[in-house]
Formats: structure tokens, sequence, C-alpha cells
């Protein structure tokens, strides 16, 4: 299992909240989109979310391996893609205003993990994400959608349920134990 | 007549005409494609199929085959990206501060800049090797596959709308000028100085099916391999080891490594954050 995660306008304290539930024998990978503007060029989301979490997080870097119980994050200005076992970045153009994009990360899981992947749409402003975790659920995948009425920002896992990708729907302190479980099922 | 599918579904056949438009680009054109990371390939051509107007990769395929303005356009999309001047200046500093003095113990030093597509790099490494007063006995060879943007980059002119960016990047490098005494505008473009170009050759090199032509004292490379498949990337982590004298440096883009690669111990840090290395075995 790979867990893919989307987040914008809200997505820090979100993303503090969720990956600081998960333990730190979280049993898969965890890739992560915050929208993030381009030109922070340094490592401080990934300090900032690494202090809040049992788990390490850092910045993708090209062609890493896949490994259990570590948060992996779009860098700024790169849009990070999941192939099988590893991450493979890409400095092409915007996708929904953003790079990282949260669709070029969901459609990359749905394409190469399929059922083994799990996408998870968190707070944000606009549509990112909303086509990817539609690619993910189509692929067989598993995907939650934060409910919109418990997100700083609905508009975003709105789009997400509105496109037809949300398997299921909930407030964000129960995402966590969903992600456990999940993980947990065989296969 | 039965008929039955694989049981990989959609996405197995979605594979299948990707591999087959990629062997039929390879063995009409000789141009190899078919090594390049999927993820961002297939995102690539979904957007040809869109533009193209081709309602499958079969029927890009067909297009590309028969039209060779077609295969222009394909090959523009799979060769350029987004590039700016002084693109993480970051790296220009370090490149400055621990690169620089390095270069001046040679006396004359010769640099490859691999994959220049339309030359934001060269233009930065030219005006920083100036500024160290080292760009009168560097040369610089700036390669691409694609000859059509080698040629945009020789003509050294740029969107005098991207300046602003430019020149807060190349201050925040360590740039010791005004930056906009490195170029004249001209309605809406800035034509860099043909200066610069002086010890700089173009030429059209394939990182993919060419080999190494020299032996150099700094490979750049940035944000080219990161298109590539591990595979190929291999080859060209050899390519560029091969090419590179001992001691000889080798910059990536900000988020690519050597760590992943079988080449990892031939090559030590300089600069480990801004991904600059030198070659030590």
């Amino acid at each position: 299992m790979v867990v893919v995660i989307g987040a914008s306008w809200g997505g820090l304290y979100a993303l503090m909240d969720l990956l600081g539930a998960l333990p730190v024998d979280f049993p898969a990978p965890i890739v992560v989109v915050q929208h993030r503007s381009a030109d922070t060029d340094d490592s401080r989301l990934a300090k900032v979310l690494g202090r809040y979490s049992a788990l390490p997080v850092m910045d993708s870097e090209d062609k890493a391996l896949l490994e259990p119980s570590h948060v992996y994050l779009g860098p700024a200005g790169y849009h990070v893609l999941v192939d099988h076992d590893h991450l493979t970045l890409s400095v092409d153009d915007l996708v929904q205003y953003s790079r990282p994009s949260i669709d070029v990360l969901f459609e990359s899981a749905a394409d190469t993990l399929g059922s083994q992947a799990i996408a998870v749409l968190l707070t944000g402003f606009g549509h990112d994400g909303a086509a990817g975790l539609a690619k993910v659920r189509e692929a067989g995948g598993a995907t939650i959608v934060q409910e919109p009425a418990t997100a700083m920002q609905a508009s975003m896992p709105q789009a997400g349920i509105d496109a037809g990708g949300a398997i299921e729907v909930m407030p964000l302190e129960k995402i966590a134990r969903r992600l456990i479980e999940l993980c947990r099922t065989p296969a | 007549v039965a008929v039955s599918v694989g049981i990989g579904g959609g996405g197995e056949l979605e594979r299948i005409e990707i591999d087959l438009l990629l062997e039929g680009v390879y063995r009409h054109y000789g141009i190899d494609f078919r090594g390049y990371a999927l993820g961002s390939l297939k995102r690539r051509l979904a957007r040809r199929m869109r533009e193209e107007g081709t309602p499958t990769l079969s029927a890009l395929q067909a297009k590309v085959l028969h039209e060779p303005e077609a295969m222009e356009r394909l090959l523009v999309a799979l060769s350029i990206s987004v590039t700016s001047m002084f693109r993480d200046p970051g790296f220009y500093q370090a490149f400055r501060e621990k690169v620089v003095p390095l270069l001046r113990t040679y006396p004359f030093i010769r640099l490859w800049n691999a994959g220049c597509a339309t030359g934001e790099e060269t233009f930065s490494l030219a005006i920083v090797l100036a500024e160290e007063k080292l760009l009168d006995r560097t040369r610089i060879y700036a390669t691409d596959f694609n000859a059509g943007v080698v040629d945009r980059a020789r003509a050294g002119e740029f969107p005098l709308a991207r300046m602003k960016n430019y020149t807060e990047n190349y201050l925040s490098a360590g740039g010791k000028k005004e930056f906009s005494s490195y170029y004249t505008t001209d309605g809406g473009v800035a034509r860099f100085t043909p200066t610069l170009l002086e010890n700089v050759v173009f030429a059209k090199h394939n990182l993919v099916s060419d080999g190494s032509f020299n032996e150099f004292h700094g490979i750049m490379c940035r944000n080219v391999l990161i298109y590539f498949g591990r595979t190929l990337q291999e080859r060209v982590h050899t390519l560029f080891h091969d090419s590179l004298v001992n001691f000889g440096v080798l910059g990536l883009g900000h988020k690519e490594t050597i760590r992943f690669t079988a080449l990892e111990h031939c090559y030590e840090a300089i600069d480990g954050r801004q991904k600059l290395y030198r070659r030590v075995a």
C-alpha cells in the first residue's frame, strides 16, 4: 500500500493533525502534495511537519525508493509522481495552477499502484485532486475525503466529492485511524 | 470469434500503445524515448493527443509517423521544460564560492552543459565565469538533443518580461553587476551580449544515444535526468562519469541526487544541498 495525500489552503494544520496521529510503525509510505509557492527553495515545510509527526518527513528527491513509515513531500516547484516503488519528479507546466499538483500525484498512483493506492483529499481551495481522486477510485484504490464542513476550506474536498471519486467522507480526526485499518487489511 | 482482453485491462492496453509509439518513433526517426520515465511521458503524450486531436495513442502514433510536422511538435513537447536563468540561486552561489576556486587551478577549463534546452543555464554559467574572470579560459559545450532549441539558445534572445525574475535570481545568487548590463532590449526581447558566447560551443547531442565526446572539468545537467527512467539514468551517469576528469565537478538539479545510482561511491559532495559533487573514483 502507498498513501497519497493532497492538501491546499489550511493544509498545514490538517497535515499536522493527520501526520501527528500516525504511529511510528505506520506500515506504508506516505506521499504528500501540499500546495506551496515555487520559490520556497528550502525545507521548512518538512521541518515543521516533522516536528508534529513520529514519522520522518522529507522533501522528495528524484528516483527515491519509497519506504514504509516515511513521509515524502512534493518539493516546491516540482510535480511529484509515484512510479510503483519509487518517486519521480517533473518541472512540467502547472496543473490546476499548481506545481506540485495533487492531480499529478493521484493520477500517477492510480496508474502504477491501482488497488494498492490510498488517496486522501484534505482541505483546500479549488479543484486540484478531484480528477485524480476519481482515477484512483476507478483503478480500484481506496479514497477518503475530509468532510467539507470540517475543513478550513471546503471547496477542494467538495470538488472531490462532486467528481465522484470519494468512497469515504469523514472528519479529519477519523482519517488517521481509517488509514491504519486500510493498511492493515490484507490485500 | 471470441476475443479476450489481457487481465491488465485499459492500463495494459495504454502501455502497449505507448511502447508501440516509442518503438515507431525510434525506428522511423532514430530518436529514442523508450527509456523515459513513464509518468511524465504519459502526461506529455496525453497533452499531444489533445492538441493533435487524436482520440487514442495509436492515432497519435499514426499521425507522428506519417506527418514529420507532428513529430517535430512531439519532439518539442518532449524536450522543452520550464527553466530560468539562475534557477535556484543557491546553486549558482555555491558554484561561485566552491566550484570556481577548483576551476581556477586549471590553465584551461572545459565545461559541459548537458541538456541546455533554450540556454538559460548556459548564460547563467557564462555570466558567473565572466565575473570571476574565468570565461576567457573556459570553453562551455552546451548540448541538447533537439537542434531547434539549440538554435534558440545560440540566438541569446529571451522574453524581456522574464528579466525581473532573472534579475532577482541573479542578485540572490551573488551577482556582482547590474543584470541589465548583460543584455540590450529590443521591443519585448532581451538580447544577451554576444561576448558571453565567445567561448560557448552549442551542439546537438543526445544523452540517450550519443557517447562521450570530450573530457570535462565540470558537467552541469539540471532537471534533465528526472525525465529518464532509472535504467537510462544509470547509463547517462556512466557517460558523465566517463566524461569527467578525476576531481571533475558534477552539478545536478535541486531535487536530483546521485544517491540512488550505482555510481554514488564515485563522488563526494562539494555541497550536498546544492547537488554539487566531485568525482573521486
